[in-house]
């Protein structure tokens, strides 16, 4: 079970008015989420708070009910939350195989002969990404857009997270590659129960792989449907998604 | 067997000794680049942070008599002075912009130095060395002395234990991302402050071992026993792209026999001049040193 609740979060940056303002969201077992809204809803700031880059001014994260609130980012990780941030996060200086090993680190922590099951992980991912096989052994600044992106959603599935929170996957993507990164994601969901809370302005692709759709607007939900039911209602895709 | 020329009997003396020299360089270069990657910055006080395990180590084996236990001793106490100084002084310092570090850096090097000459007494302590100084003689060819072999055997090792910790280990990993990337780092569970002490530890006992070894090849232990060294090192260090261990180990023993052929066939005071126009040089042409990383695909 691997639930995400979201009790009154409240962020901010400085002085400023907070940008998400008693945030209430529950990212239930096994479900995709796609979570919507223009730029400056608070989409961003919203999973950079829930992995505690972003300090809570007040609320709560829970994970399956435990408290994740006063933990470091490195301990909520370690607890199975996992985020692809915006912007290809590849550790460039380091080569493919790296990333991924880096990724597996936590996953079969504290088991006897975790070395091998780790390397099973990796080679699964390489099977799941081709590309990334074939360049195992190149170094993270030499990929494209698509691979990087392939590499850090391979490098976040590969430690076997519980929830998996990614940031505008689609972003600068040709639109087959962001269909191929989509399909795995929901494959991936399918056949392991992953959690997913998916943030994307391609609200197209988005609402295509998720079950339900959340828009925030100034950092509230102001709506939180069935994804079909969203993606079939124009008065409220032309309100908040502008189109 | 023939007599070898004069010339040449003179030339792979000098290359020899380079070597050992060179050795010593290029682990203290190796430190200065594990901080670099640690911390972003480089270490003004390396200098006087090596020196201090050196008295440590100067002490335990005075009052031991042996060697290996004032050398053990050098490396614990190394890496537990770079703990302490990363944890409770440079992380309180602001980190937003390198210049405040560098001159709380540059305070710690009076106040260690100044406070080693106050326990000790300014003058130069002669440190005997565990092995002969006497070169070999092979063929009639003055070459490396036993100690000058020991210095390269031990260099060796530490190269070749970093270069495993650092490509074949699940830490060496960890250290090298969080110093690559430490907000990536901390989103794969990474614990980055961890890493950069270890960094910190692992680089004062390497620059304590450099600074031990080169001691009793010096005129002895003062408390600006190890500054030339410094000197000299960071030039390597720059020369060698800074981030690059590989770069640290070349650069390292080409200024050591640089420095030593232009002392030989010159004079002394001009091989800091060498080493100068070597670092101009290599600026000129590559302006982020040799081994610096090459160029990131943006596209």
């Amino acid at each position: 079970m691997s639930t995400l609740t979201i009790e009154k979060l409240t962020v901010g940056y400085g002085d400023g008015a907070p940008v998400l303002d008693g945030l209430e969201l529950e990212v239930p077992d096994g479900g995709v989420v796609a979570l919507l809204g223009a730029n400056g809803a608070g989409k961003t700031t919203l999973l950079r708070a829930l992995l505690g880059l972003v300090p809570a001014r007040s609320g709560r994260v829970l994970l399956n009910g435990a408290d994740l609130t006063r933990l470091s980012t490195e301990d909520r990780v370690r607890r199975g939350l996992a985020l692809v941030p915006e912007g290809r996060s590849v550790v460039v200086e380091l080569t493919v195989a790296e990333n991924l090993r880096l990724g597996a680190l936590w996953r079969y922590a504290g088991r006897k002969h975790s070395g091998p099951a780790r390397e099973a992980a990796v080679g699964q991912m390489y099977e799941l990404f081709e590309p990334l096989a074939r360049r195992r052994d190149a170094a993270g600044h030499t990929l494209s857009g698509g691979e990087r992106q392939m590499l850090a959603l391979a490098r976040a599935l590969v430690g076997e997270p519980d929830v998996l929170l990614l940031d505008e996957p689609s972003l600068g993507l040709a639109p087959l590659v962001v269909a191929q990164l989509l399909g795995v994601l929901r494959d991936q969901a399918e056949a392991t129960g992953l959690t997913v809370l998916l943030a994307e302005q391609n609200v197209t692709g988005a609402l295509s792989v998720a079950d339900r759709g959340v828009v925030l607007s100034l950092g509230e939900v102001v709506a939180d449907r069935p994804a079909a039911e969203l993606a079939a209602d124009p008065a409220l895709r032309h309100a908040y998604l502008g189109f | 067997m023939t007599e070898m020329d004069p010339a040449v009997e003179r030339l792979v003396f000098l290359m020899s000794t380079g070597l050992a020299r060179g050795a010593v360089l290029a682990l203290f270069a190796l430190s200065l680049v594990i901080v670099y990657r640690a911390a972003r910055a480089v270490n003004f006080a390396q200098a006087a942070m090596a020196i201090v395990p050196v008295y440590v180590a100067f002490a335990v084996t005075s009052a031991s008599g042996s060697y290996w236990l004032g050398l053990a001793s050098a490396l614990v106490v190394g890496a537990l002075l770079g703990a302490v100084v990363e944890r409770w002084l440079l992380r309180l310092v602001p980190q937003d912009n390198p210049l405040p570090g560098i001159i709380v850096a540059i305070g710690l090097v009076m106040v260690l130095q100044a406070g080693l000459a106050i326990a000790f007494g300014p003058d130069h302590r002669p440190v005997h060395a565990p092995f002969s100084q006497r070169p070999f003689d092979v063929g009639g060819v003055s070459v490396l002395s036993p100690y000058d072999l020991f210095v390269l055997i031990v260099a060796a090792v530490v190269m070749g234990g970093f270069a495993i910790l650092f490509n074949r280990t699940s830490i060496g990993l960890q250290l090298r991302a969080a110093a690559f990337a430490p907000e990536t780092s901390r989103l794969l569970g990474v614990r980055v402050p961890r890493m950069v002490t270890l960094g910190w530890m692992l680089s004062i006992a390497t620059a304590a071992l450099a600074a031990l070894l080169l001691v009793p090849t010096g005129l002895g232990l003062d408390p600006h026993a190890a500054d030339v060294l410094f000197v000299n090192a960071f030039a390597a260090a720059v020369i060698g792209g800074l981030d690059s261990p590989v770069g640290a180990l070349v650069a390292g023993l080409v200024v050591g026999v640089l420095a030593s052929l232009v002392t030989g066939y010159a004079s002394a005071a001009t091989a800091p001049l060498a080493v100068l126009a070597l670092l101009t040089v290599v600026l000129l042409v590559r302006p982020h040193g040799l081994f610096a990383a090459r160029e990131a695909r943006t596209a």
